[in-house]
């Protein structure tokens, strides 16, 4: 016999997690659904009856669908891309209860075995408002359980409720059915033949699901071009006859619902919580001041307050590898572990303070109820761009690191608006880009020029960099909304829920999933993507070398061993396959102002931005690290100069460098993750392509026009 | 006849026809902005858009775009629809 399977479905903001959370405890874990990016996940519980394997299904108002995600969950009810479901649970939120019973009412008429389970019990008697649960089982005619995930209330009763209703399915089922008008059913006859189904009860409810989710511009996969044209021609003809066919079908349903008269009002309404906190949370001044004091607190968090634990990753990591270089013989495979593995691995675990630090405070911001405030508050802002209120916070959390806020998109519910966010937030000026600027500034920029006559010529050229980044990473969103992912303009319909305590738990859950899918998955491939930019900047190992090394570095003092030492990994460098291959690009990047030297630091920014300037250091054999050397490397590439005379490096491709970091997908690490966000390689390969044509034209531009103007 | 984007704000409200885009209408309806269901307008974004509104005891906001597209009535108009359909239904 196979394992039964329980489903969890219900609305959004119903608490659906923490039941599953309650139900399933350490036992979870996440998986796909086929072909999408959309989690789910899976748990085994046991039952009085034997195993069972507990489902979580997308949250969802209504089966109805008119996208791919949406009509996900319709698919996990019906069982149409593997196994269907024994039984589902329902999460309802008891305070809202008419509101949560329309799918309630879908899943009856199609012949479900359901069991409704009304979270937030404890919640609906403190406001005075919970429903008797009795009376509702009456009404629905299917097992209805009362439950707090909070508190546990109530589960011993939903797990034996299961076991009694998997060993009795009719227990579940209600055999609702809807007296539609009798043009519609007439219409269903004509469906009816087009429809898989198990059950006569359930091809009722697919042909109505068709019949309300087919449209012209519907996103849907699998559906028949039978059933499809079916479907246009009895809407065209009920048209024609002036008949609202939704309105027949919908109107028809919430009539049952009204009449059961389940709704509970409190004798007096009172005024809640909820709308007491909102009268200051949605002040037009006041809570335009809370929203960029709790968006500064965010965004210094992920700037400042992660520091000191990425330092100390970078330490550790840097503290192993120094231990494991002193008890392993010199050699290739020693620097392989050291540089490429330890290396790597550093690399990708120096993300995680940020993610995790981001990912809690999202799913603090979003448990509470704040972050639908947000995307309120900006949705007119975001709108200009053609973006969804809640891709605020990803593009604000892009100034920090692209990595974990293409992560935050996942608070978007459409794939396309994803998709226009994760492409265009890259833009932004992260953190890593910080140093380099810092750097290009101080060595190329001259420091005692001032615009206007008073702001230092280096602190307008850092602002402009910032102005820049945000002016063409909202441009880029648009354009990209606007082209290459047109699609319909779906209104904005967004729930405002009732503030909430937080559930650490979940929060702690969801943050850790998180990081656990980006250290298993993105992680992965930038270990190997950095192990591949070590092979190409440490191979080929040669002899053929000036001097031999090894002997004069054994017999020097200390202090010229170093020198020694820093001078032979600047000849290797030299000698490397990636300085190679930054000779190989240097006619490309010339024309922008950049020669071989550059070429091969921004080979080596590939890794993360910031490593341009450890790799310049070691291409100028200064070693790479500390404050000192960063002064040093300034100075050495102001000392640069051309055979005839002025400076190489001058103003004019200081700017030009720092437009290209601007503007280019120098890191593997966003591409690695954009990969895993969006499933495919192919937007990846589109971000980079677009984002190094961008900044090759940009600086070429800047390059080009300031050479002829002069400034050259 | 007027819209909820005109509708007073913290006054009871009547849909009296949900119009607009066919997808986007249907998931209203699907909530339950039916005819002669009651909304109250609760405000504006400090930007000028969007609305909240309150609907079945429930919080959802909604673009004045789209608010357009929902006409409303008053109560007694609602009344003299539902004494007219009861005489039909008798």
């Amino acid at each position: 016999m196979t394992t039964p399977i329980v489903a969890l479905a219900g609305n959004p903001n119903t608490g659906k997690t923490s039941v599953f959370n309650r139900l399933t405890g350490s036992s979870a874990r996440v998986v796909n659904y086929p072909g999408v990016t959309v989690e789910r996940e899976v748990g085994r519980i046991r039952l009085a009856s034997g195993e069972v394997e507990v489902i979580d299904i997308p949250g969802a108002y209504s089966l109805t669908a008119r996208s791919h995600e949406e009509q996900l969950a319709m698919r996990a009810v019906f069982g149409l891309d593997g196994e269907r479901p024994n039984v589902i649970v329902i999460v309802v939120d008891a305070t809202q209860l008419v509101r949560n019973l329309y799918i309630v009412a879908q899943l009856l008429e199609a012949g479900h075995c359901v069991v409704v389970g009304l979270n937030l019990m404890d919640a609906a008697r403190a406001a005075g408002r919970a429903p008797d649960v009795a009376r509702v089982q009456k009404a629905l005619g299917v097992p209805v359980v009362a439950l707090s995930a909070r508190t546990g209330e109530g589960f011993d009763s939903l797990r034996a409720t299961l076991a009694k209703v998997l060993a009795e399915p009719e227990l579940g089922q209600n055999r609702l059915r809807f007296d539609y008008p009798a043009a519609l059913e007439a219409d269903l006859e004509e469906l009816l033949p087009l429809v898989d189904a198990a059950s006569p009860s359930e091809a009722r409810a697919l042909s109505l699901w068709s019949l309300l989710s087919l449209t012209e511009e519907d996103e849907l996969t699998g559906i028949s071009q039978a059933l499809r044209t079916e479907v246009r021609a009895l809407r065209k003809s009920a048209a024609a006859a002036g008949r609202d066919l939704d309105s027949e079908i919908i109107a028809t349903r919430w009539r049952w619902l009204d009449g059961l008269r389940l709704a509970v009002q409190p004798a007096v309404r009172v005024v809640s919580m909820t709308e007491r906190i909102d009268r200051f949370v949605l002040h037009p001044w006041l809570g335009t001041l809370l929203f960029v004091l709790v968006m500064s607190a965010l965004f210094q968090a992920l700037f400042s307050w992660s520091e000191p634990a990425i330092r100390a990753t970078e330490h550790v990591f840097e503290w192993l590898g120094d231990a494991v270089r002193a008890y392993s013989p010199a050699g290739v495979l020693t620097d392989l572990i050291v540089d490429g593995v330890i290396g790597g691995v550093g690399s990708v675990l120096v993300f995680l303070p940020q993610i995790l630090l981001l990912f809690f405070l999202l799913g603090f911001l979003e448990d509470c109820g704040y972050m639908s405030r947000v995307a309120f508050l900006v949705d007119r802002g975001m709108r200009a761009i053609g973006l969804h209120g809640r891709a605020f916070v990803p593009m604000l959390s892009g100034f920090a690191c692209a990595v974990p806020a293409i992560m935050a998109t996942r608070t978007l519910e459409r794939r396309r608006d994803r998709l226009v966010t994760m492409l265009s937030l890259p833009l932004m000026s992260c953190s890593a880009r910080l140093p380099v600027y810092t750097l290009v500034i101080a060595a190329m920029l001259p420091r005692d020029r001032h615009v206007l006559g008073f702001i230092p010529i280096q602190v307008a050229a850092m602002l402009f960099m910032y102005v820049f980044s945000t002016v063409t990473a909202l441009s880029a969103a648009a354009i990209i909304g606007r082209t290459v992912l047109k699609g319909p303009r779906i209104p904005l319909l967004l729930e405002v829920p009732p503030y909430r305590l937080p559930r650490l738990p979940v929060v702690g859950r969801q943050m850790w999933l998180r990081a656990k899918s980006f250290l298993t998955e993105a992680g992965r491939v930038i270990l190997l993507c950095t192990i591949v930019l070590w092979a190409l900047l440490y191979f080929p190992r040669g002899p053929e070398l000036s001097k031999v090394y090894s002997a004069r570095i054994d017999a020097a003092p200390p202090e010229r061993a170093a020198a020694l030492q820093s001078e032979l990994a600047t000849e290797r460098l030299r000698a490397s396959y990636g300085a190679r291959l930054g000779k190989g690009i240097e006619p490309v990047i010339a024309p922008l102002g950049f020669d071989w030297k550059i070429g091969v630091g921004l080979i080596g920014a590939f890794a993360a931005r910031e490593v341009f300037i450890s790799t310049l250091g070691v291409v100028y054999g200064i070693g790479q690290g500390d404050d000192a050397n960063g002064r040093l490397l300034r100075d050495k590439i102001r000392a640069e100069r051309r055979p005839d005379g002025p400076h190489r490096y001058s103003p004019l491709v200081g700017i030009s460098l720092m437009i290209f970091f601007a503007l280019s997908a120098q890191c593997m690490s966003t591409l690695a993750v954009l990969r895993r966000e969006s499933g495919t390689l192919r937007w990846p390969l589109f971000l980079f392509t677009y984002m190094t044509a961008l900044a090759w034209l940009a600086s070429f531009t800047v390059y080009q026009v300031g050479t002829a103007l002069g400034f050259g | 006849m007027e819209n909820l984007a005109q509708a007073p704000h913290g006054k009871p409200v009547w849909i009296a026809a949900v119009g607009g885009d066919s997808a986007y209408r249907r998931r209203l309806l699907e909530l339950g902005f039916l005819p002669g269901v009651e909304v109250i307008v609760l405000g504006v974004a400090p930007l000028g858009d969007p609305l909240q509104l309150e609907i079945r005891g429930c919080r959802f906001s909604i673009r004045k775009a789209e608010a357009e597209l929902i006409s409303i009535t008053s109560a007694a108009a609602i009344e003299r629809a539902e004494v007219a359909e009861l005489k039909r239904s008798a």
